[in-house]
């Protein structure tokens, strides 16, 4: 430990920059210990659990440089297929409390790129980048009184982690957790949940299975009739709900019934919307440019342009896609390329704006 | 330079050869993947394990042996991070790996020249106005007389000694190229205007210099003068290396050059005309090419910029294969022959006119359309 921490000491020492420069530390020591990092958050998958058909759970060790989590926020996890880096947003399922690890499940969507990716080829010993945790959906600093959990399919995860969070800080207060999902050979954490039921009294657990209607105790989609049997008043538990939009609707829709919106909090789980737009057809939408703060009514002119218009000054050059000087970062949403006409939505991806024009909406890191 | 009249081709030929050049690119995009990312981290790999060995090595460099090898190592590397690296990643050519370490906008290379900067000189200026007179600022890096179209001025007298200088200074050279000293010498553009860029370039020179002439020769305690000594020396290796290389690029005889006129609204079909006329490469075995940073294939690297440069020699073939079916000139050769042309241009436009008599006697009629010699461009 005491080496260690020496190690990053020198590491991190102004020397050790200077000699390393221009490239920096990292992309030395990366060479030969990739989870390193003086300023990154990298992590070690160290156990890969497949409990499901479709999901596939990843045991991480992050680096020295993660700060931890609140229960219910998302990490962006990063990893390398067929040579390009993709980035999705997962929730850690696990406790809060546990800091040196973390838990991730993701669950492998037929046209999706990184959740089947790691569903088959995630082994212990893979290194993947995080960010640090984001995101509002997380359990308040100060505990509520009782707590009210619902969650529909791969939304279980940021639940998922309040329940063990709250569970082993030895919790008193009452906690119902509804879970929905297809069947319950499709429930990722369907013995942890059990068990952690099994041994809290506070703890209540429903299930609902759409395709298995003679098991599990809710029956149907999510409706009032639910809470009375979790024996919950909405009113008095703070709620937070995560999962398809479906359900997140008709939670939405009893809570504003009942003037209860302030006590619901909800995170939507949305793969990146796939744009089917014919070649050259211009799909209205708004842009965003994140840095700057402005936004704009998106045309089907170069997103170059349109910043310009915008009053915005992104540098550029050839703008005609060659010198790649006006490369920037695309947070969101989907771009046609205007010498393809190929659309991409990753997120999170760098592309020429001069040669790329909005297909919806999108957001950029101008 | 052999004043040779470059080729005509309808509009509607032209079409089809920036349509089929269009194919081609657009096939390796939908192709690249794994082995484009395995390349160049190979690549990386290599270039900083020699950088440590090297760099190891020349803290013994009172011993001469390991003084010898280190300052090879360190050469190398230096070589591979400014060439095959710095170079292509620069372009962009990794840009969709979406990894901040190879992306175009992020790295920085071991070279005094900021890198925001060099993509703005070379990515912007010299690549969208490639052999441009009075656009292209690579002609001469406004230093050499390497055009007939330069006026001569007795400055130039000194051409072959300033081209000596700048191979031995390269690096500095291109630090100082995006500053444009010589239009601020000629009173077109003000030295106010310059602050930004000059402590951009004495940040990064700084912190270059101190590394190579500072830090690592006190590590060797009494050996500084050896450690010092090695990296001088790997540096001017690679800066001479790189002149060399990026001289017998768009030089050598039977490269061409263009006036603004006649490339305005160009189509694409004109571009790609354009910088394969403008460019010429270099023939010679895998580590060369790996070593030059595929600029031996000027052509296609010009014609595909950002493409990852491993590929070219793939390319090549059929870039080849194109010209000969459209009847358009392949200028390539090996390293001593082209960049014996580019020397023998130096020297000749030294002098005033337009290099020598025999030129002269070749001089094309009539005016070709798109693309002029530079005798066409004087007459």
């Amino acid at each position: 430990m005491f080496t260690q921490m020496l190690t990053r000491r020198a590491l991190g020492s102004k020397l050790a920059d200077a000699l390393t420069t221009p490239h920096g530390v990292d992309r030395y020591v990366e060479l030969v210990r990739p989870a390193f990092s003086l300023r990154d958050v990298r992590a070690e998958v160290v156990a890969v659990r497949r409990a499901t058909a479709r999901s596939v759970t990843l045991v991480l060790r992050p680096n020295g440089n993660w700060q931890g989590f609140r229960a219910g926020q998302f990490v962006r996890l990063g990893t390398e297929i067929d040579g390009v880096r993709h980035t999705r947003c997962y929730s850690p399922a696990s406790s809060a409390h546990v800091c040196n690890l973390l838990e991730l499940t993701a669950h492998a969507e037929p046209d999706g790129v990184v959740s089947p990716f790691l569903r088959a080829s995630a082994r212990p010993g893979m290194v993947v980048s995080l960010s640090q945790a984001e995101g509002d959906f997380a359990l308040p600093d100060e505990r509520p009184d009782q707590l009210l959990l619902i969650s529909g399919g791969s939304g279980i995860t940021p639940v998922m982690s309040m329940l063990h969070t709250l569970c082993q800080e030895g919790y008193r207060g009452r906690i119902a957790f509804l879970h929905y999902a297809r069947d319950e050979h499709d429930v990722a954490y369907r013995h942890q949940l059990a068990e952690l039921a099994a041994g809290h009294t506070n703890v209540r657990l429903l299930h609902g299975y759409s395709r298995q209607a003679e098991a599990g105790e809710l029956h149907g989609r999510f409706e009032r009739a639910h809470l009375r049997a979790a024996g919950v008043d909405p009113a008095e538990a703070l709620t937070f709900a995560c999962g398809p939009t479906g359900l997140l609707d008709a939670v939405r829709a009893t809570w504003a019934q009942d003037g209860l919106e302030q006590r619901l909090h909800v995170e939507q789980f949305t793969a990146p919307a796939p744009v089917r737009a014919p070649d050259g057809e211009h799909v209205a939408g708004s842009l965003r440019f994140a840095r700057s703060g402005v936004k704009a009514t998106g045309t089907a002119a170069p997103l170059l342009e349109q910043a310009e218009a915008a009053g915005l000054t992104p540098t550029s050059g050839c703008r005609m896609g060659i010198c790649h000087t006006c490369t920037c970062r695309k947070l969101e949403g989907a771009v046609r390329d205007l010498r393809t006409g190929e659309i991409s939505t990753a997120p999170d991806e760098l592309i020429q704006i001069c040669v790329n024009a909005p297909v919806g909406d999108v957001t950029l890191d101008i | 330079m052999t004043a040779t009249t470059p080729p005509q081709l309808t509009p509607q030929q032209l079409d089809a050869f920036g349509r089929e050049l269009d194919a081609i690119r657009e096939r390796v995009i939908a192709d690249l993947g794994e082995r484009d990312a395995a390349y160049i981290r190979r690549i990386i790999k290599a270039q900083r394990g020699l950088e440590i060995s090297g760099r190891g090595l020349l803290e013994l460099g009172f011993l001469p042996p390991a003084w010898f090898a280190g300052t090879v190592a360190l050469s190398l590397s230096k070589i591979l991070d400014n060439m095959e690296i710095g170079h292509n990643v620069m372009h962009g050519q990794y840009d969709w790996m979406n990894d901040e370490a190879v992306s175009g906008h992020a790295f920085e290379w071991d070279s005094a020249c900021p890198s925001e900067q060099w993509r703005h000189s070379h990515n912007y200026m010299h690549h969208t106005h490639t052999n441009i007179l009075g656009k292209d600022r690579d002609i001469g890096y406004g230093v050499l007389r390497m055009s007939e179209d330069q006026r001569w001025h007795p400055y130039y007298l000194g051409n072959p000694a300033y081209a000596v200088l700048l191979a031995l200074f390269f690096q500095w050279g291109v630090a100082l190229h995006d500053l444009e000293v010589d239009r601020v010498a000629a009173g077109k553009s003000s030295w106010n205007d310059k602050g930004e860029m000059l402590r951009a370039i004495w940040k990064k020179g700084r912190r270059q210099a101190l590394k190579d002439y500072a830090l690592f020769p006190l590590l060797a305690g009494p050996g500084a003068p050896f450690t010092f000594a090695g990296n001088v020396t790997a540096n001017a290796v690679r800066n001479v290396w790189a002149f060399m290389i990026i001289f017998c690029g768009h030089f050598p005889e039977g490269t061409h050059e263009f006036t603004l006129e006649e490339t305005e609204g160009e189509t694409r079909g004109q571009w790609y005309f354009r910088q394969l006329l403008g460019s010429a490469n270099l023939t010679g075995g895998q580590l060369f090419h790996i070593l030059s940073g595929n600029l031996s294939h000027q052509i296609e690297h010009h014609l595909f910029p950002d493409l990852p440069a491993h590929r070219y020699a793939e390319l090549a073939v059929e870039v080849r294969e194109i010209c000969e079916r459209y009847g358009l000139p392949y200028n390539s050769g090996p390293l001593h022959k082209q960049f014996g042309s580019v020397v023998k241009k130096i020297v000749k436009l030294a002098l005033p006119g337009d290099g020598g008599d025999e030129d002269r006697a070749v001089e094309p009629t009539p005016l070709p359309r798109r693309a002029t010699t530079r005798e066409a461009v004087a007459a």
